[in-house]
């Protein structure tokens, strides 16, 4: 790549930052030059956002439906995926599934609401509903 | 630590450890630090999943670098990890308040001056703190991928530093001992360049180096295009992004290791080495051109066929089998 071939069509998903990539100059010399973005990355970046929202929005209309609890809506937006959200609040997997259950998550005691509201960074009060 | 330089690199690992030798007294640029710790790889690992799906390295594992760069220069790197996160938040100031520039492992989900589309829960992010501010108390940071130093507030980065999941970071920092020294330049490049082509070329596993690149062609070719189209797309689309996000640009790491081997040929005085680079360079753009036909495939401007994608890899596969061929040859 020359440098003068470097993308600089923008990316939206960068947000206005730009990256830095190694390119070829008239000499010959490779060098560090600034990019504005490459389509291609806006593409497979928005392709993997997308489907993130698209799973959020999903669980956030099974909450209404009575179909599951807030805690899957919550655990699609922050990203994060059954093992990861086992991990990061010590809860068993089988469990964080059964805690899908509305019925089961209206039980739940304050203690294991805590323990999954600080692993997604949220407040107890935001896990219990589907905002 | 006001005397502290912060330049953008294009890659984390090898850019937080350029930035931090430097301040240590011996420039090394972005791409020596790559290359002289044979840092360049391919590995396709169906097993460890991100999000479901598989992952797919083009470089070494998380810390190589870092590790790496500890015989060639004569240096001894300090790990500290933490299991208790209040300790490991004291341990980073304590090193601060004495005046170190600290290199941390942090999660890029929980980095708030990241632009948000790419804060993805990725483990792996390294980046430097050189001080906070004392009204504040946020953390000045260098992180290698963007423009300009940075701040982060206390909490932010104590969750990212503290995230659980795949490469959980444990609260990492890491900090060089003693004064790092300029390397016998003869003797550490060849021998740095011969790992690479050993990984490339040689390894045990037939899902590293170039036989992963033609095992991950094997498995796009046995994607379903035509029931499973959503979830064939969400599978190209993982290979393309981890070889693209946060700043590799493209065949971004065959680019770093291109311009290495020109700085190997200066050194060493070895033009064939000048030839190679620009090979590599050539095989880079092999791999933005895979990355664009992948994207227009996801797009829907061209037609979903994995099995074009495939080819294009095995092709890519052949070329960086003919070139770490004769790299070894040169080194």
């Amino acid at each position: 790549m020359l440098d003068s071939e470097v993308p600089q069509e923008g990316n939206s998903t960068l947000d206005g930052h730009r990256k830095a990539v190694y390119a070829r100059g008239a000499d010959g010399k490779l060098h560090l030059v600034q990019s504005a973005g490459w389509e291609v990355e806006e593409i497979v970046t928005r392709q993997a956002v997308d489907d993130l929202r698209r799973l959020a929005e999903d669980a956030r209309r099974r909450v209404i439906a009575g179909q599951t609890s807030p805690l899957e809506f919550h655990m699609h937006r922050v990203r994060m995926d059954v093992p990861l959200l086992a991990q990061a609040s010590g809860i068993w997997q089988w469990r964080v599934r059964r805690h899908f259950r509305p019925e089961v998550f209206a039980r739940l005691s304050p203690a294991v609401l805590g323990r999954y509201a600080e692993a997604m960074g949220l407040s107890v009060e935001q896990l219990k509903t589907a905002e | 630590m006001s005397d502290f330089q912060h330049s953008q690199a294009s890659h984390c690992e090898s850019g937080v450890m350029s930035a931090m030798l430097r301040h240590h007294g011996l420039p090394l640029s972005e791409p020596m630090a790559f290359g002289l710790s044979s840092a360049l790889s391919f590995a396709y690992l169906p097993i460890v999943k991100i999000n479901g799906l598989p992952l797919v390295g083009y470089r070494m594992p998380p810390r190589f670098i870092i590790k790496g760069l500890q015989k060639p220069l004569g240096l001894t790197m300090r790990f500290e990890t933490f299991r208790d996160p209040g300790r490991g938040a004291a341990r980073l100031n304590e090193l601060l308040d004495a005046g170190r520039i600290v290199g941390l492992q942090t999660s890029v989900f929980w980095l708030p001056y990241l632009p948000q589309d790419l804060r993805f829960h990725f483990n792996a992010h390294n980046v430097l703190a050189y001080g906070r501010d004392a009204g504040s108390g946020d953390y000045l940071l260098s992180d290698p991928v963007a423009e300009t130093a940075v701040r982060c507030a206390p909490a932010d980065l104590q969750r990212a530093r503290f995230a659980k999941g795949v490469l959980a970071p444990r609260g990492l920092l890491y900090y060089p001992l003693g004064q790092p020294q300029a390397p016998d330049w003869p003797k550490v490049l060849p021998a740095a360049i011969k790992k690479t082509t050993r990984i490339m070329l040689d390894a045990p596993l037939p899902i590293i180096g170039v036989r992963g690149i033609r095992r991950l062609a094997k498995a796009i070719e046995g994607l379903d295009a035509e029931r499973e189209a959503a979830r064939s797309k969400l599978f190209i689309g993982q290979v393309v992004r981890m070889q693209e996000e946060i700043g590799t640009g493209g065949g971004g790491f065959r680019f770093i290791y291109a311009s290495f081997l020109q700085e190997a040929a200066a050194l060493l005085g070895r033009p064939a080495l000048d030839e190679l680079s620009g090979r590599l360079v050539d095989i880079g753009d092999e791999w933005r051109e895979f990355a664009l036909a992948t994207a227009r495939q996801i797009r829907g401007r061209d037609p979903l066929a994995p099995a074009r994608l495939a080819d294009k890899l095995r092709l890519i596969a052949d070329r960086e089998q003919a070139f770490f061929g004769d790299l070894r040859r040169a080194a």
